[in-house]
């Protein structure tokens, strides 16, 4: 009915909250001042704005799509009240509760998708980290 | 059905971003991005029939089936679209930029 509103909100969140971290980012990359090796470390550290992107993109992505499903089944139409079942206060009701349950569930899917995503990247981030030192250690003893 | 069809469609645009470096170049990940989600998501909502279902979910009638398949191409289609708008407006290789450039020669 209007399941994909909850993850379409979340989307609005998480974009207002990529955009605020993206600009406190190239704040502190500007003002940072610090030795060589922790600067190399940035460069391979992915930053969080751009692991929020992909939360972001699933989001967006995946509620456009439901959108679109929900417009072929006449859920959503291109007038006031924009949802069919808010019209009628009796499927109003149905619809609050489908977007509690699944909708809610949803989200938390995708969120939670998003944070294994972000486990594997942070292991992977670390072992071409310590390659990296490793293969200067090598070089500093030869 | 529709989340049959989105899930193929999402493991093809993944395997095509993996393997091909001007597939990377061409921003397949936008696709890749966008099937996954909706994927996830109607993976919920199957769950969600299934438990009010049990085991009539998985036997459709076939006009239900090929509405939902009709639906999933649909879906696919609008994902290809987004993504063409998406890359002609970014315009990765330069195309768009090098024809607006000739036809004002």
């Amino acid at each position: 009915m209007a399941c994909f509103l909850v993850p379409a909100a979340e989307a609005v969140a998480t974009t207002i909250a990529a955009k605020v971290i993206k600009t406190k980012e190239s704040r502190a990359e500007a003002v940072f001042d610090s030795t060589e090796q922790t600067a190399q470390e940035m460069v391979e550290k992915i930053p969080f704005s751009q692991k929020l992107g992909w939360l972001n993109r699933l989001l967006w992505g995946g509620s456009a799509l439901l959108c679109f499903e929900h417009v072929w089944h006449g859920e959503v139409v291109p007038w006031f009240p924009f949802l069919t079942a808010a019209a009628d206060p009796s499927e109003a009701s149905a619809m609050l509760h489908e977007m509690a349950t699944t909708g809610v569930m949803m989200t938390v899917l995708v969120t939670a998708v998003w944070l294994g995503m972000l486990a594997v990247s942070s292991v992977i981030e670390k072992r071409t980290i310590s390659e990296k030192q490793l293969k200067r250690c090598r070089r500093s003893v030869k | 059905m529709t989340l049959l069809t989105t899930i193929f469609a999402a493991v093809v645009c993944t395997i095509l971003w993996y393997c091909s470096a001007s597939g990377r170049e061409m921003k397949i990940g936008i696709l890749c991005w966008m099937y996954w989600g909706a994927s996830l998501m109607w993976l919920v909502d199957a769950v969600f029939e299934y438990v009010s279902l049990r085991a009539a979910y998985f036997t459709p009638a076939p006009a239900d089936l090929l509405n939902d398949f009709y639906l999933g191409l649909s879906v696919v289609a609008l994902g290809l679209i987004i993504w063409l708008v998406i890359v002609l407006i970014k315009d990765p290789k330069g195309v768009v930029r090098e024809a607006l450039f000739r036809k004002k020669k």
